[in-house]
């Protein structure tokens, strides 16, 4: 075995080692945070979480309801908002404008909406609705969440129609069908996954969003279904928490943080299994 | 021959004047779809304009009282009368700091990741890890800043500090990069939560982008002999580049706007230290946790800073999208 | 009664020996067709009979599906794609833009080469296309699915799984759903664009078979790379080679004794 070999031997088995390192570091510390949610999270976990209100500063037990309703409600909104307004423009990306120039620019804006920091969102929801309106409302935060799902849903919306073939747009085409029902009928039922994926991982995305919440939705400690005022919701309410000393409050972020964690992961794991399930064919 | 003709051609000629108003009652539909898909795709262009526009138009008294003094100014006096005294310095020292070094540790542990997925990995388990770090790449943002609120701050005050401190007592330079009393709120702390939040970012973008490499390059390059990390290095490294650097992009857009992962641990002090021990604040961070309470000049200067942010951030991210597109049409020539 | 009417000769030079109007469902004349800037057909001029089967063969891109697909413009969903010239169906010009394409598509169906079969079940594959036109209650709905699959050989095999979804079938079967779903809305003409090059030897059979059927109440073209299935299943074949149509003829005519020596070898196999 000549020194050259030898040496290139040593290097290969140095990289190695340091990416099993790597792994074993990154996956790691994941999952040491994923214990330490787990352990301090279900600790707190007790039925009252879901029936009682938070409680006050200083006062023992209390629970998440009011803030798990506001977040469910914005959440939903928000989803209900952006969904269609996402499905719609990533339509006319995939099926009307495909070969558009406009297209590109579009694209390119919607990667960047992607990607922005999602406090600037709530900077933008402040401005423009917050102070006309005259007040932080829940409404408001519904709306911050909508634009944050935007860009999400209409990336896959695109990329799932960009799957159909072709062919079979030119099979209804072929029919006589308007193009409205060839999208409607045919490239939707045939991507029908992949959209309802795209909505799910949108949803995801904006169920645990805390930073465009602070100051669209900010939060409260009351029952709060009223949209023209602040409304409680769970991210705001574990940040709130979790910068007071108050040991019951410190338990219930942690439980909060439990919750959102799990129905996050859980709407991310449904998502990936139905987009892997049914590919567009 | 001829007869049989004309059969058929009576017969197409009666329902297809029922066609065409058949089809009529579609008309409307049909435009009202295009219309309604087109002004949602413009409205994403909408979007971007009026977030530009309301930073704009919020920062405006910001903007005309300060100039460029807030760019270079470190102090922050938001209730100075009558004039506050507000500048941008500490914060994006620090988001820039922090940002960097995130990446510094995030690049190599997740790029160590993603090739140990694609090369090293054994089969069963390469799917399973994938998937599970794609995941955690979905974990919200604050679950990470109160883990690093409550664990890894008082851990790192207590052990990993204190310890450094006295280790680079004596060495000039590094000595007033690591001094001063431990605490668990500072720009160092802050920068290893981000780092551990965009990992699984970097890991996932990389492994997608190393996933392009055409297999019969890689086979051709072992096929000479060649040991794995040659392979990475001269083979897949050199292919997705371009990819990875835009990957890798996308990860600091990301590191810089992140808001909640560092709020909790990064102290919040506009003052510039010499000491990444020290307590610190990022643009967002600065945003978070004073707008609620602001008003006047003061909230006109945060929205500033968003604006700076964005700017930053649009920057970054152009050029992470420019790159990773020009991966994309050398993957699909 | 149709007559040798070559392109080679002017047809307005010959009306003697054209085809009496009626009998004339689609006229083509001084067809050009561009993808850009490339010309991708030249001057192409010809004729379909009513109830006839006319195939198109040729080396692959000479321009034949290209053709076909001019004929219900199916072009039409692509950018950079542009006709010049006359194509007439029954007189009218199918290329004119003020012509309602949707109708047009009605009256021009048009079969794939890959089978097409919507997602969904078989029963809404073939009714589908029927709800655009007519809104038929349930029974008449079953009658017509029905009749549309008996039409296309298909209702034997599926009529136990009219909710299976189309997907479920075989290739075979597939295409002739996909036939079925064209015949459903009643067009004039059906459009075969190489509809058994994806199929085996009997499902290709059972399709000529079927369309030896329905020439008897449709006008029907078929691109076609396979000689014996145009020879098969013809009454006209057009020869085509680069975009110019080189030879159009009967079917017998063009195999037997073609007029063109590029006919000729492409014929007998010496290129393409």
């Amino acid at each position: 075995m000549n020194s050259i070999y030898a040496s290139r031997r040593r290097s290969d088995k140095i990289i190695k080692v340091l990416c099993y390192a790597a792994a074993i570091f990154g996956v790691g510390w994941l999952c040491l945070i994923l214990y330490t949610l787990l352990v301090n999270g279900l600790v707190g976990l007790h039925p009252r979480i879901f029936t009682q209100m938070t409680p006050p500063p200083g006062v023992q037990d209390g629970g998440l309801l009011n803030a798990i309703v506001g977040s469910l409600i914005m959440t939903s909104i928000g989803v209900a908002i952006g969904t269609p307004l996402g499905l719609f423009a990533g339509t006319w990306l995939a099926e009307y404008g495909r070969y558009s120039k406009l297209t590109g620019v579009i694209r390119f804006v919607n990667d960047i909406l992607l990607s922005a920091p999602s406090i600037i969102i709530g900077l933008f929801v402040y401005g423009a609705i917050v102070v006309p309106m005259g007040g932080f409302s829940g409404i408001a935060g519904s709306i911050a969440l909508a634009v944050i799902v935007i860009p999400v849903v209409v990336r896959t919306t695109e990329d799932m129609l960009n799957l159909v073939p072709n062919h079979l747009r030119e099979a209804a085409s072929a029919l006589g069908m308007p193009r409205a029902y060839v999208i409607t009928k045919v490239s939707y039922s045939a991507a029908r996954a992949g959209l309802i994926t795209g909505v799910l991982l949108a949803t995801a995305r904006v169920a645990g969003e805390t930073a465009p919440l602070l100051f669209t939705a900010l939060s409260n400690q009351f029952w709060s279904v009223n949209l023209t005022s602040t409304m409680a919701n769970l991210p705001v309410t574990i940040n709130n928490f979790v910068n007071n000393p108050d040991p019951n409050w410190k338990q219930l972020a942690w439980t909060g943080a439990l919750l959102i964690t799990v129905t996050v992961l859980s709407l991310n794991i449904i998502a990936r299994t139905l987009g892997a399930e049914r590919k567009p064919k | 021959m001829t007869d049989m003709a004309l059969e058929p051609a009576r017969a197409a000629a009666e329902p297809a004047f029922d066609r065409a108003r058949a089809l009529s009652a579609f008309k409307l539909g049909d435009r009202t779809f295009y219309w309604v898909t087109r002004v949602s795709a413009l409205f994403v262009l909408i979007i971007l304009g009026g977030i530009i526009l309301s930073l704009i138009i919020g920062a405006w008294p910001a903007i005309r009282t300060y100039g460029f003094d807030f760019l270079f100014t470190q102090r922050w006096a938001p209730s100075l009368q009558p004039t506050p005294i507000l500048g941008a310095l500490g914060p994006i020292y620090g988001t820039i700091v922090t940002s960097l070094i995130a990446m510094a540790i995030a690049i190599p542990v997740g790029l160590g990741i993603a090739i140990f997925l694609t090369e090293l990995c054994p089969m069963p388990l390469r799917q399973p890890i994938a998937v599970a770090i794609e995941l955690l790449a979905g974990i919200p943002s604050i679950i990470y800043g109160m883990w690093g609120f409550f664990v890894l701050g008082p851990f790192l005050a207590d052990h990993f500090e204190p310890a450094i401190v006295s280790a680079f007592e004596n060495v000039p330079i590094l000595n007033t990069i690591f001094q001063g009393p431990a605490s668990n709120l500072s720009l160092f702390n802050a920068s290893l939560v981000l780092s551990i939040m965009i990992l699984p970012f970097i890991t996932a973008i990389s492994r997608d982008v190393f996933a392009t490499v055409p297999p019969v390059l890689k086979e051709a390059a072992y096929g000479v002999g060649c040991t794995t990390w040659e392979v990475v290095r001269n083979v897949v490294l050199p292919y997705t580049r371009v990819g990875v650097i835009g990957g890798v992009m996308l990860a600091l857009g990301r590191a810089l706007g992140e808001t909640m992962a560092v709020t909790f641990i990064i102290g919040n002090s506009f003052k510039i230290s010499g000491s990444l021990f020290a307590p610190g604040t990022t643009i967002s961070a600065a945003i978070a946790s004073e707008f609620a309470e602001s008003d006047g000049l003061h909230q006109s200067a945060l929205i500033l800073l968003g604006l700076l942010l964005f700017v930053l951030t649009f920057c970054v991210l152009t050029a992470a999208r420019l790159m990773l597109r020009r991966l994309e049409r050398k993957a699909g020539a | 009664m149709s007559e040798s009417a070559t392109v080679l000769k002017p047809v307005e030079s010959q009306p003697a020996n054209r085809p009496s109007p009626s009998d004339i469902k689609l006229s083509i004349r001084n067809l050009n067709f561009y993808y850009g800037t490339t010309k991708a057909l030249k001057n192409i001029n010809l004729e379909l009979e009513t109830n006839k089967v006319t195939a198109f063969i040729g080396p692959s891109g000479c321009g034949k599906s290209t053709l076909l697909r001019i004929l219900n413009r199916m072009y039409d969903l692509y950018p950079n794609q542009r006709a010049e010239g006359e194509v007439l169906l029954d007189g009218q010009n199918v290329l004119d833009p003020k012509l309602d394409i949707n109708l047009l598509r009605a009256r021009v169906g048009m079969v794939f080469q890959k089978p097409t079969p919507f997602p969904m079940t078989i029963y809404d594959n073939i009714a589908f296309g029927i709800r655009l036109y007519e809104k038929l209650p349930k029974s008449e709905m079953d009658g017509r699915v029905e009749a549309a699959l008996r039409g296309a050989a298909l209702w034997e095999e599926v009529k136990n799984k009219l909710n299976a979804s189309g997907l479920s079938l075989s290739g075979g079967q597939q295409q002739r759903l996909c036939i079925a779903r064209t015949v459903a809305i009643r067009p004039e003409v059906i459009l075969f664009d190489e509809p058994c090059s994806a199929l085996d030897p009997i499902s290709t059979a059972k399709i000529e078979e079927l369309i030896d059927e329905l020439k008897t109440r449709y006008t029907i073209a078929i691109v076609t790379h396979n000689m014996q299935q145009a020879a098969r299943c013809s009454d006209k074949t057009a020869f085509m080679y680069l975009g110019d149509l080189i030879e159009f003829d009967q079917t017998s005519k063009i195999f037997m004794s073609p007029e063109q020596k590029q006919t000729q070898d492409y014929i007998t196999g010496r290129f393409g």
